[in-house]
């Protein structure tokens, strides 16, 4: 369990970094909180030649908010942002997924951008990129681009970035005003990679639902958000029957079975954590309003 | 006064230094060492062809690479069988280099020495071996059925076909009011501990001696293996256990390939040489444990006493037999619990697999028996509508039919026969503790609630302290020191502290005064090694009993110089003084000091010691003939039988209603392990072996696929539980003396594991109203079993009844015959 060897570079800008990647190609790999890559490394399921090391680079390491989005710099760890009050205010759906993250101690040194570049699905914020509609910011040495969460996950551990590129933010959309959100897994052990997860985003408005989306963790090739507003469009989120959407949920899955749970036991799962979490977030949502309600209620 | 230390529940005195980064592991020693790694078999049965070395000569940093073909003499030659058995026929071990066979993945094939660990990895990563594919025999199922063959000697796969029986079974089970069967499955498991094996040796040209380190649960066996394997002399060979980060049973095995290798190159390169196992070689190629398939016949009378117990079990033994047939004797003979079975007939086949080996792992076989005999006994309860603690209660052995003889031999040879225990009070206590008599009530309110609740509960009796003996050697410094050795090894049961409570007690010193040594074939060259739950039983009592001889020693000696007779003499706080008159007094470091009369003044003890010098007599010579200088003591204890612990679990587990996800809101343990040393340390052992136990029942299995790979050699996948998973623990003690040994004790250190698959399997089939047959089960496996039992595949259970029934009120058994 040794790694084979490397060359390790540690530059210290961006620009430094983009040149090392245009210069090793396919030969190099990104090493930011290396919760992923060591052990690859360690049990030589990889051997790249060559290592880019980011931790020195400077300017990757802010949690942004904005009136739209939460930016997140590629070396912002779980943690960081986990513990973010005002990203928290923005966005509650990426504290209530980023508990679930591994362990506290891989929190401390795993990268929310370095999860998502390594495009996992059977982790938790490629799924919260796409319940958000995030964008990754992407540099080479030649250009810069943004990329779309839709075109971003091309597969598992496949995504659209080039070998020259670097992922070096991300940005989460903030939902609409009123909406709920609401995360929830199921893991053989805490922390765990889930045997089935799903994010939940509701909005009501005048206390009917007015927009219902999903995500997924490991039961879908690549993460992306499902939009089930039109089962629950008009109702009232007190007396609706969260388990409808459950055919929907089952066309857009495509769990697959491994030696912690069947494709049939994942499929159940991401059903019932449906229902639960799109309760959960409806709940979220009213009580959103209400606080918006009392907080206005005195000026008013 | 001294306040007394055995029972105090006083905390460890290791623990600030190992919790502080102070341990000294085996891989934190040797760093200028040169490096070995292993090539090792990726196929689980297979014939090595040609191994190519060409492509890994050109690689910077190599030392060397070895074949078997490389090995001389002994060092060649197949490893050790350590327990042969009359009925192990087909006995097999391994090369410590596989040489034209392999038979799991992970057997090691090539050696590669080299500057560092990275490297030797790199040049592994270089050599070519070509095999020819065999069959791999994988699973019990396709062992027993024979059609392939793991060692083409060994005729369908059984390594040993073992039977014993009290009784006559068949006519007990023909007469029998009621019989039922049962078939059960229990996977397989492993020890897991934090730090895996690992082999440091250093050989000193010069005096031409061999310096060995191993992350080992037995040094002197470790030595004697090593000596014998490179024809060195006992006396050139030293074997140290550094600080070992846990073993639970596969650091007993010995000698392991590379406690072989390793010091075999040492010499050959006449440089230190050191492997440190990673955790991908722990899983695939240490050892694993449990893995059974049985089939029981119980016969029964109306009131649920066992008439007759007819057990067939198969035992998947992997692909060798080091270790001999210990773990299914164990099974076979501890299945019984604190039961009388009337007739009793066990016959077991252990059978070869392509798979890791199997040696002892923490309750070595007991869970697997527990597993049987408590299944059976809530299969009996169920059948006759009697409340499951009842059955067992009218089953019981009774405190006054103590010592029991089962008629049976044990694993250490000698008759199973029980030493003390009492059951009936340990039930009584256990029913108090997890409240059972009002579980019924709990269950209906969890109901109303839309929860799903299971009771459930196992019994054990554990055989501890298995001999043939440990030793004890207690010297006391002139500053008033004492240093105690005892031979066998530490891997975390706080021996530091037990240990140096008994002395404290039997000296009468401060307990900060005593430093223990375990496991140093310098310091005690006579032991067996800590495993079997001996340790305490064993070398507690050999201490003990040294203790007492020093203490003699130093009475006679100032009684002599206090011109006092001994028998008016006492030792408090390391002081000699005449009881009642405390100003006469001399230190036991002032003792120790005229216990040698080769009497240098170095120190103030020495100085002082002047004072008590008496006359030369010029006709004695200065040490007795029947004495010895210094103040010392040795001692043995070698008993003639096991001493049996034993204990009593209950657990509640909620399921969920939806997804099948087990959780165990309560679990409580009685336990009884005689008189305890610390019970602070019990009480961490029970808690750890719950824990393990957990893992077994809930998390923890080896999932190999029939090419004989294991899918799950990682902690990613192999499931162990997190702090998380773990209940918290509710205990409970009762402390029946053991009459077998001076200090009363029995061992603790297996106990909390035993019961734990049994008492979920127990609970779950209560909360989910079928009986649960094969473990360890998880979420996906009871959801498919709930489907299974809805589709009416699996019957029923009647709901338990949980009010207390005594004998002769027991309700009217159903009509029909059980099958």
């Amino acid at each position: 369990m040794k790694p084979a060897p490397f060359v390790h570079h540690a530059p210290r800008s961006v620009a430094d970094a983009v040149a090392v990647l245009a210069e090793v190609g396919h030969d190099g790999k990104v090493l930011a909180g290396g919760q992923s890559l060591i052990p690859i490394l360690n049990m030589r399921l990889a051997s790249p030649a060559h290592l880019v090391d980011i931790n020195q680079v400077a300017g990757l390491a802010d949690v942004t908010v904005s009136d739209t989005e939460v930016r997140v710099g590629a070396l912002v760890r779980h943690a960081q942002l986990e513990h973010h009050d005002e990203a928290y205010a923005a966005l509650p759906l990426l504290r209530q997924a980023l508990v679930n993250v591994a362990h506290p101690v891989i929190r401390n040194r795993g990268t929310t951008v370095g999860s998502i570049a390594h495009a996992d699905a059977a982790g938790e914020m490629p799924a919260m990129l796409a319940l958000t509609d995030g964008v990754v910011e992407a540099v080479s040495a030649s250009a810069s681009r943004e990329i779309a969460v839709a075109d971003f996950f091309e597969g598992a551990l496949e995504t659209s970035l080039t070998p020259e590129e670097l992922a070096v933010a991300v940005r989460f959309r903030r939902f609409a005003a009123g909406t709920g959100t609401s995360f929830m897994e199921r893991a053989r052990r805490h922390g765990d990679y889930a045997m089935a997860g799903v994010a939940a985003a509701v909005r009501t408005s005048d206390g009917l639902i007015a927009d219902a989306r999903l995500s997924f963790v490991s039961v879908t090739d690549v993460p992306r958000s499902l939009d089930v507003t039109e089962v629950f469009a008009g109702q009232e989120p007190e007396s609706v029957d969260w388990s409808a959407a459950a055919d929907l949920v089952h066309a857009a899955i495509e769990p697959e079975g491994d030696i912690h749970a069947t494709a049939e036991y994942r499929a159940m799962l991401a059903v019932e954590l449906a229902r639960l979490t799109l309760a959960q977030a409806a709940r979220r949502s009213v009580a959103a309003h209400q606080v918006a309600r009392d907080t206005e209620g005195p000026a008013a | 006064m001294t306040t007394s230390m055995f029972g105090a529940p006083i905390q460890r005195k290791e623990d600030p230094r190992l919790v502080t980064g102070g341990g000294r592991y085996l891989d934190d020693m040797g760093h200028r060492a040169l490096a070995a790694a292993f090539v090792r078999s990726p196929h689980a049965h297979a014939r090595i062809v040609d191994i190519d070395v060409t492509d890994a000569f050109e690689v910077d940093g190599l030392v060397g690479i070895w074949t078997h073909e490389d090995l001389p003499g002994k060092v060649g030659e197949p490893l050790p069988l350590l327990i042969p058995h009359p009925t192990l026929t087909h006995g097999r071990t391994q090369f410590a280099l596989a040489r034209d066979e392999v038979n799991y993945v992970g057997e090691a094939i090539v050696m590669v020495v080299a500057r560092d660990r990275y490297i030797a990895e790199d040049v592994c990563q270089r050599i070519r071996v070509d095999y020819e594919l065999l069959t791999p025999v994988v699973g019990i199922a396709n062992a027993r059925d024979g059609s392939a063959l793991v060692h083409e000697d060994v005729p369908g796969n059984v390594a040993c076909r073992m039977l014993q029986e009290v009784g006559d079974v068949d006519a007990a089970i023909a007469a029998a009011p009621h019989t039922l069967e049962l078939e059960l499955d229990i996977e397989r498991s492993a020890c897991m501990p934090m730090e895996g094996k690992g082999v440091l040796a250093r050989w000193d040209t010069d005096k031409g001696e061999l310096r060995i380190f191993s992350s080992t649960q037995t040094s002197t066996g470790v030595r004697a293996a090593v000596a014998a394997k490179l024809d060195l002399p006992l006396a050139k060979v030293e074997c140290i256990a550094p600080d070992v980060g846990g073993g639970f049973g596969v650091k007993i095995n010995h000698p392991w390939p590379e406690e072989v290798l390793i010091p075999w190159a040492a010499r050959l390169l006449e440089q230190e040489v050191k492997w440190t196992e990673d955790r991908r070689e722990h899983f695939i190629s240490s050892a694993h444990e449990r893995g059974q398939l049985q089939e029981i016949k119980v016969g029964f009378d109306e009131q649920g006493r066992i008439l007759a117990l007819d057990v067939k079990f198969w035992h998947d033994n992997g692909a060798y037999t080091p270790y001999g047939i210990i773990v299914p004797i164990i099974t076979s003979t501890q299945l019984l619990g604190p039961y009388k079975p009337g007739a009793y007939r066990c016959e077991f086949w252990s059978l070869y697999t392509n798979t890791v080996l199997v040696t002892p792992y923490r309750g070595a076989g007991r869970p697997q028996g527990c597993f049987a005999m408590e299944r059976t006994m809530d299969a009996i309860a169920e059948y006759l509508g009697i409340d499951r603690t009842e059955v067992r209660s009218r089953n019981f052995i009774l405190p006054e039919e103590m010592p029991y003889d089962h008629g049976l031999l044990f694993q250490d040879g000698r008759p199973l026969k029980y030493d003390s225990g009492d059951f009936p009070a340990s039930m009584a206590k256990l029913k108090a503790l997890v409240g059972w008599d009002d579980f019924a009530a709990y269950r209906e309110q969890a109901e109303a609630e839309g929860r799903r609740v299971g009771l459930g509960i196992g019994c054990y009796v554990e055989g501890t302290g298995v001999g043939p003996y440990e030793g004890g050697h207690i010297q006391i410094e002139t500053s008033g020191r004492v240093n105690v050795s005892t031979g066998l090894t530490s891997q975390g049961q706080g021996h530091e502290t037990s240990f140096a409570q008994i002395v404290a007690q039997e000296l009468g010193v401060p307990i900060g005064d005593v430093f223990v040594t375990t496991g140093d074939t310098r310091r005690m060259p006579y032991a067996v090694g800590t495993f079997a739950s001996r340790a305490a039983v064993m070398s507690g009592n050999a201490i003990a009993l040294a203790a007492r001889n020093v203490r003699a020693k130093a009475l006679r000696i100032a009684a002599d110089a206090l011109e006092v007779s001994a028998e008016d003499l006492e030792i408090v706080d390391g002081i000699v003084q005449v009881k009642g008159a405390p100003g006469t007094r001399m230190s036991l470091g002032t003792v120790s000091v005229m216990s040698n009369p080769l009497r240098y003044a170095f120190d103030d003890a020495a100085k002082a010691a002047t004072q008590f010098a008496g006359s030369n007599d010029p006709n004695k010579p200065p040490v007795a003939d029947d004495d010895e200088p210094g103040l010392e003591g040795k001692d043995f204890y070698s008993p003639t039988q096991a001493t049996f612990a034993n204990g009593m679990h209950a657990a509640i587990v909620e399921t969920d209603p939806v997804t099948a996800e087990i959780r165990v809101l309560r679990y409580c343990v009685i336990h009884d392990c005689g008189n305890m040393i610390n019970p602070m340390i019990v009480e961490g052992q029970v808690h750890g072996g719950v824990a393990q136990g957990v893992g077994g029942a809930l998390y923890e299995r080896m999932v190999y696929d029939e090419s004989g790979q294991l899918l799950n050699a990682s902690f990613m996948d192999f499931l162990m539980p997190y702090a998380s998973e773990v209940p918290h623990i509710e205990t409970d003690h009762l402390e029946t003396p053991s009459p077998l040994n001076p200090l009363g004790i029995k061992g603790a250190g297996e106990a909390g594991c035993i019961p734990v698959t049994a008492v979920i399997a127990s609970a779950i089939s209560d909360a989910e109203g079928f009986a649960i047959t094969s473990m360890p089960i998880s979420p996906v496996e009871l959801w498919e079993l709930r489907q299974r039992h809805a589709r009416g595949e699996i019957p029923s259970l009647a709901r338990p009844r949980h009010t207390s029934t005594s004998p002769g009120s027991a309700p009217v058994p159903p009509v029909q015959e059980a099958r």
